[in-house]
């Protein structure tokens, strides 16, 4: 990938915060939610302090991959019958969770009550954590983009599919667009075999620099990853176990683990100074 | 319901009561005989279009009009094509309305309703929003068709039988905005962002047309077989082959 390094546009040593990275994907069902889950337990077995924060407003179901059951939930935290504490649980797989509760069908169409409650509730749960992760709804929707506008990295997940790749790059041509997203971290997941990834993430890359890039915009992919096609995957998802858990030497498991490093050597790389890589987290 | 107007019952005409005695009389079996199935499921026909209408203009009514665009979110989504959202409002409606009285103005919105309604294809969706607020929705609808459309819609008002008051400049003010392509959006951020634009053609005067100028995240064709690598150009190890992509439908 020719062009230059990746620029973190958190300083999580500087400030002593999380980096908030989202995880989107445009079309729905390539295993976002899965990645967003194992990578929070491949982290975590790392010695990092992680939350799994499921901005699928509309249609949650973290909790079903992790066979999770809360008291309170983020639909609680936002009618004021619980609070952030009480709604975050401990997952076994050594991260923490804060589910969206099914109640948040309602906050599918987003409102300024809405935006204010979740970024409050963000902003309350920085402070404790190392990565944030917000596993983002399929599509592009009002909800994803303000979701996503709240994060410091995006990671897109896309499959070596047409209709993803297809997604994977409106996506980023939106985020582009919209957000002035220079830099953003692209996951492949059910890859064929070992460099599909990278070919992905060259071909988004080129269609990027034809298309999009030059005239002061300089969009970027980093690839952090590849999650090879691995029917373990679908058997952990029956069993509702975490891959990275219970299979951690599964060839998907290995890429997974593989891609919390690469991910963590990425975000904890210096920006150079003046770079201007830092984007405040605003609503 | 063209084919309806010359049968016994004319769902315009018809009164709710009326309606309901109809179908007791259905379920009884007490109907008039000239009164056969074909006729009664007129009827409903024509009561449920009834239900997606502006009593005041004959226009899509507002409900019908979300309904209509949800669909069109979904076959964006799906096909691609590009569709435009158009937000119309008439310049100083209320200084009309205050200066004429409200069965004038009420007119006024019945004309502009049926020169809006002339001046767009039959595949198009007028509809009256609210107050004198139109939305009209043209699916396939290409960059430049969207510009000369919103243009022609802009100069509708031209020679239209209407007396308006003393100092009133007869005026549209036309904001449009395109559906991203590929992407599911959602019908209320469309409108929203088409509202802008209209905001945008008020606040400068008013009598104007302003388009979104970016379209958000497109995908051209050229775009789409750069990345399932269908150019010549690219590198036969950067082929959609290559990725095993699956070409199926394309």
């Amino acid at each position: 990938m020719a062009g230059r390094e990746f620029i973190p546009s958190s300083f999580p040593q500087q400030h002593g915060q999380a980096v908030v990275l989202a995880v989107t994907s445009g079309k729905g069902g390539v295993g976002k939610t899965v990645v967003s889950a194992n990578l929070a337990a491949a982290l975590a077995a790392q010695g990092q302090r992680v939350l799994v924060l499921d901005a699928d407003l509309g249609l949650a179901n973290l909790d079903v991959l992790l066979n999770l059951y809360s008291r309170a939930t983020l639909h609680d935290v936002f009618t004021g019958k619980a609070t952030v504490e009480q709604a975050v649980i401990q997952v076994a797989d050594g991260f923490d969770a804060l589910l969206a509760g099914s109640g948040m069908v309602e906050y599918s169409r987003l409102t300024t009550e809405v935006r204010e409650r979740f970024h409050q509730t963000l902003q309350s749960l920085i402070p404790s954590y190392d990565v944030v992760i917000l596993d983002t709804g399929a599509g592009i929707s009002d909800v994803v983009l303000y979701a996503i506008g709240l994060a410091d990295e995006v990671l897109v997940v896309a499959t070596p599919e047409p209709t993803s790749l297809t997604d994977a790059y409106a996506t980023i041509k939106v985020l582009a667009g919209q957000q002035n997203r220079q830099n953003l971290l692209v996951a492949v997941n059910q890859a064929g075999k070992p460099g599909d990834g990278a070919m992905v993430v060259a071909q988004l890359q080129r269609v990027l620099d034809r298309f999009v890039n030059g005239a002061g915009t300089d969009v970027r992919l980093f690839e952090v990853g590849e999650v090879s096609f691995d029917p373990l995957v679908r058997e952990s998802v029956q069993r509702r176990h975490l891959l990275v858990s219970h299979a951690p030497q599964a060839p998907a498991a290995r890429g997974i683990a593989l891609m919390a490093r690469r991910l963590m050597a990425l975000l904890h790389d210096t920006p150079a100074q003046g770079a201007g890589g830092s984007r405040p987290r605003t609503p | 319901m063209p084919a309806e107007r010359d049968d016994l019952i004319n769902p315009r005409l018809l009164r709710t009561d009326q309606a309901r005695m109809l179908l007791e009389q259905a379920a009884a079996g007490t109907l008039s005989p000239e009164l056969n199935l074909a006729s009664l499921q007129s009827l409903i026909d024509g009561l449920c279009e009834l239900t997606q209408r502006d009593a005041q203009t004959g226009l899509a009514n507002r409900a019908h009009f979300m309904a209509v665009l949800h669909r069109e979110i979904d076959r964006v989504a799906r096909s691609g094509q590009l569709a435009l959202l158009l937000r119309v409002e008439i310049d100083a409606f209320h200084r009309v309305r205050d200066a004429a009285g409200q069965a004038r103005a009420d007119a006024l919105l019945g004309l502009v309703a049926r020169r809006l309604a002339d001046r767009v294809r039959p595949m198009d969706t007028v509809a009256r929003t609210v107050g004198d607020g139109f939305a009209i929705l043209l699916p396939d609808c290409e960059l430049h068709f969207g510009r000369l459309v919103a243009e022609r819609l802009r100069v509708s008002l031209n020679g239209l039988p209407f007396d308006w008051p003393a100092g009133v400049e007869p005026g549209l003010s036309v904001g449009g905005a395109f559906a991203p392509q590929w992407i599911r959006s959602s019908a209320l951020l469309w409108m929203e962002r088409a509202d802008q634009q209209l905001y945008r053609a008020r606040s400068e005067g008013g009598n104007r047309v302003r388009l979104e100028e970016q379209l958000l995240g497109p995908v051209s064709s050229e775009e789409r077989d750069l990345l399932f690598g269908a150019m010549d150009a690219q590198p036969a190890d950067m082929r959609g082959a290559g990725l095993g992509l699956r070409m199926a439908g394309r």
